[in-house]
């Protein structure tokens, strides 16, 4: 779906987003959204443009500041029959709610005994480099990766963040759907028509041989930058989107690694206990005999990410991090080209 | 705080199995209070505390073969023991020191710069992926030089390890295999099997403790230049001998065997010739200052030599009631290590079996062992008169390198000598 098609135009991740929150309005009329400023406001990011003018505040609902409340109003319409579409602000104020996320939306359907679904999206930008300071700068996804009954989708193109949504969507079960502050402004190339994912599919963007390089969301603008310039050099690297943080597609990275010997996990979100520790420990178990190297992590410093831009920007990792990493990668396995 | 470590119990002791803890963790220890049980090659032995305290750890478990010279447990004060210091040569990569290191390049260390670990320490470094290939390709991994880094055998070892096989043909150790390097692991597996008797046609014994140890001195043995001396001895006088002196003695419970008389008189003839009592030892000689013959016992767990030590200042029922004990030692498995250490010479007889001649191989660093046979009774001619004679035939290994030809002539003529007028054993 990101390849190239004949009927496809240049957009932004926002506008991408945008567009499909406005189909899926027309599709279905069970879909409605629901969160802070997004009707008149017209969204903190601008993702909720013209929605409430061509939709009505029925479909389009501002709501207080009260996101254990509304979140709270979304499971419960979900649970109704209604396909809710929440937004919350950032990803950091997702911990008011945290309680309805993790004990209501995602366990409902499995302590009803299956009697209800809720089939409900909360969407959220998050990540750093914004100046937004220590508590509007996280990564907090493995917080949701973590709980099963949850699905957690972390697109990194425009042509993803529509394909993505739809599946997100029309999907019976609570996903958490997050948005990186950095890639609003993202343009990409974006299929015209209903295009929806398979949620679980992990892609590889950029097939390869010698190295295996995981990431998600904004990671892969460096990753597919980094990738690039060692393609220059002759070294051909393998880089892996996981697009769904879960389910998890294992078998597209073992498989990946498998061919490869060599694995480098890129992340934006802090190293102990992360997305890279649950993807490295993936392929210790899928894909151990075929490794010729230790995998290797690049993730943020663990701090709470400074305002100051020099010290935000010392504390995210980088291009040149990942391609330290990679370099020692292959130069421990006396790669040559 | 101190450390216990493998003692070294015996000469031929390289490593040490910790049987038993006999004390725990936390155990007040008195200076000499056994600790653990140590299974040597041939023994079992106790390990004393050399000083005082209270034993902090156990650094090893039980049934674990430690070299000699390693830690095993640790002795102290009963204060909870400081950090240790990481023992690995090369620490897994501390994310705090990746995090450090995030926006300066800092290449993992250096592997000529990293300290050269201990033997103990040492341990093959490979990667899955290496280890998978050799194992596949039926590549021995002691062949392998690691290029990756700290030594770690990477693929590319590998491979270069398979085109070099490759390339050498069919000549290497294995050839049935070299031509199917890439043959699965299952199939050289099956490979590896047809070139021994397959497991249908022979019950695979492990080996135990003293048949590793026979066949590591043995093989030893075969390394050491040596040469043989057979003599012919007339033993009807010593047979009449040994009957009279039992038939004495009987009344006091004593009873001497023929070998008891033939170490005595080896160790007479020892005695008489100190070049025979020595060892070769890489850049001297050892001359023995004491005789101590080893006795060739056999026991049902394997081949044991208990020593009699200072045979020749022994009395002949000394030594008989010796041999007699230690005998059932060895055969009950309950020989202390020091029982079986310090010979200087052996004596393997295997008479009792029927055999007329045979040879002995040297146990190191004896340079000298006695093979004897049975006697039995032979023609000879005797002032143009054709006798019976008990004759036995005694054939003497010599080291070579301790002993040339005629001096160990000398000794086994003077041996024959002394079993062919067994008076002299008395006197």
């Amino acid at each position: 779906m990101t390849t190239n098609t004949p009927q496809s135009r240049v957009i932004t991740y926002r506008q991408a987003l945008n567009e499909t929150l406005r189909a899926e309005l027309e599709r279905d009329e069970n879909v409605f959204l629901i969160g802070e400023e997004i009707g008149v406001f017209q969204g903190s990011y601008k993702i909720t443009a013209g929605l409430l003018e061509d939709f009505g505040p029925k479909r389009v609902l501002d709501t207080p500041i009260s996101e254990e409340g509304f979140v709270g109003a979304a499971i419960g319409s979900a649970m109704l029959g209604l396909r809710p579409v929440v937004e919350i602000m950032t990803l950091n104020f997702s911990l008011i709610a945290i309680d309805q996320i993790v004990n209501h939306a995602a366990k409902m359907h499995a302590m009803f005994g299956g009697q209800v679904k809720v089939p409900l999206v909360i969407r959220f930008p998050g990540g750093g480099g914004q100046q937004l300071a220590a508590t509007h700068s996280q990564n907090l996804e493995v917080w949701y990766a973590h709980i099963p009954g949850l699905k957690v989708l972390a697109p990194s193109t425009p042509a993803e963040a529509k394909s993505m949504l739809t599946a997100a969507i029309r999907d019976d079960d609570p996903v958490i759907f997050l948005e990186n502050l950095a890639l609003y402004n993202v343009k990409g190339e974006v299929p015209d028509g209903e295009q929806v994912a398979e949620i679980g599919k992990a892609a590889v963007v950029k097939s390869g041989t010698d190295l295996t390089l995981v990431s998600y969301s904004r990671g892969m603008v460096t990753a597919l930058q980094v990738a690039e310039e060692f393609a220059q050099e002759g070294v051909s690297i393998e880089v892996v989107d996981l697009r769904s943080l879960r389910p998890l597609d294992r078998d597209t990275i073992c498989a990946s690694v498998r061919r490869t010997s060599r694995a480098v996990i890129f992340e934006d979100d802090m190293l102990s206990y992360g997305i890279g520790a649950e993807i490295s420990a993936t392929i210790g178990e899928g894909a151990f005999d075929y490794l010729d190297a230790p995998v290797r992590r690049v993730a943020a410093a663990e701090v709470p990410l400074p305002y100051s831009k020099p010290l935000e920007t010392a504390a995210m990792p980088h291009a040149a991090d990942l391609s330290r990493v990679i370099r020692e990668t292959l130069d421990a396995t006396r790669f040559t080209k | 705080m101190s450390e216990v470590t493998m003692p070294r119990l015996s000469d031929t002791m390289e490593e040490g199995e910790l049987a038993k803890w006999v004390k725990q963790v936390g155990d007040m220890v008195e200076k000499g209070d056994v600790i653990a049980e140590i299974e040597t090659d041939k023994a079992t032995m106790d390990l004393e505390a050399f000083e005082s305290g209270v034993l902090q750890k156990h650094l090893v478990e039980e049934g674990t073969v430690v070299p000699i010279g390693q830690a095993v447990a640790v002795i102290g004060d009963g204060k909870p023991a400081e950090p240790e210091p990481e023992s690995e040569a090369t620490p897994a990569p501390d994310p705090d020191t990746m995090l450090e290191s995030q926006h300066e390049p800092e290449p993992e260390p250096d592997p000529e710069s990293v300290e050269t670990p201990s033997s103990a320490e040492d341990k093959l470094r490979m990667s899955p992926l290496a280890r998978k290939l050799a194992h596949d390709n039926d590549l021995d991994l002691d062949s392998l030089t690691g290029t990756g880094p700290n030594g770690r055998i990477i693929r590319a070892d590998v491979d270069a390890a398979l085109s070099a096989k490759k390339n050498s043909g069919t000549a290497t150790e294995k050839p049935e295999k070299s031509a199917s390097a890439s043959a699965s692991a299952s199939a050289s597996a099956s490979a590896t099997v047809k070139t021994s008797a397959s497991e249908d046609d022979a019950e695979v014994i492990p080996l135990n403790k003293i048949r590793k140890v026979t066949a590591k001195r043995l093989t030893a043995s075969q390394e050491i230049p040596h040469f043989f001396l057979t003599n012919v001895v007339e033993v009807d006088r010593l047979i009449a001998l040994r009957t009279e002196v039992n038939d004495g003695l009987a009344e006091q419970g004593i009873k001497v065997s023929l070998n008891d008389f033939i170490v005595k008189a080896v160790a007479i003839a020892l005695r008489q010739h100190p070049e025979a009592n020595s060892s070769f030892n890489g850049d001297s000689l050892l001359r023995h200052r004491r005789v101590n013959v080893g006795i060739a016992v056999a026991t049902d767990a394997g081949l044991l030599v208990p020593v009699v030590v200072d045979a020749d200042r022994k009395t002949l029922s000394e030594i008989g009631a010796e041999v007699v004990a230690l005998a059932g030692k060895a055969r009950d498995g309950k020989l202390r290590l020091e029982e079986m250490s310090g010979g200087t010479f052996s004596v393997s007889n295997l008479g009792m079996f029927g055999i007329d001649e045979f040879t002995a191989m040297l146990n190191p660093p004896e340079a000298g062992i006695l093979a004897v046979g049975a006697a039995s009774p032979e023609p000879q001619l005797r002032d143009g008169e054709l006798v019976e004679v008990q004759k036995m035939k005694i054939t003497l290994t010599v080291d070579h390198r301790a002993l040339d030809g005629a001096t160990a002539a000398a000794f086994l003529r003077d041996l024959k000598g002394i079993l062919e007028q067994p008076l002299r054993i008395l006197v």
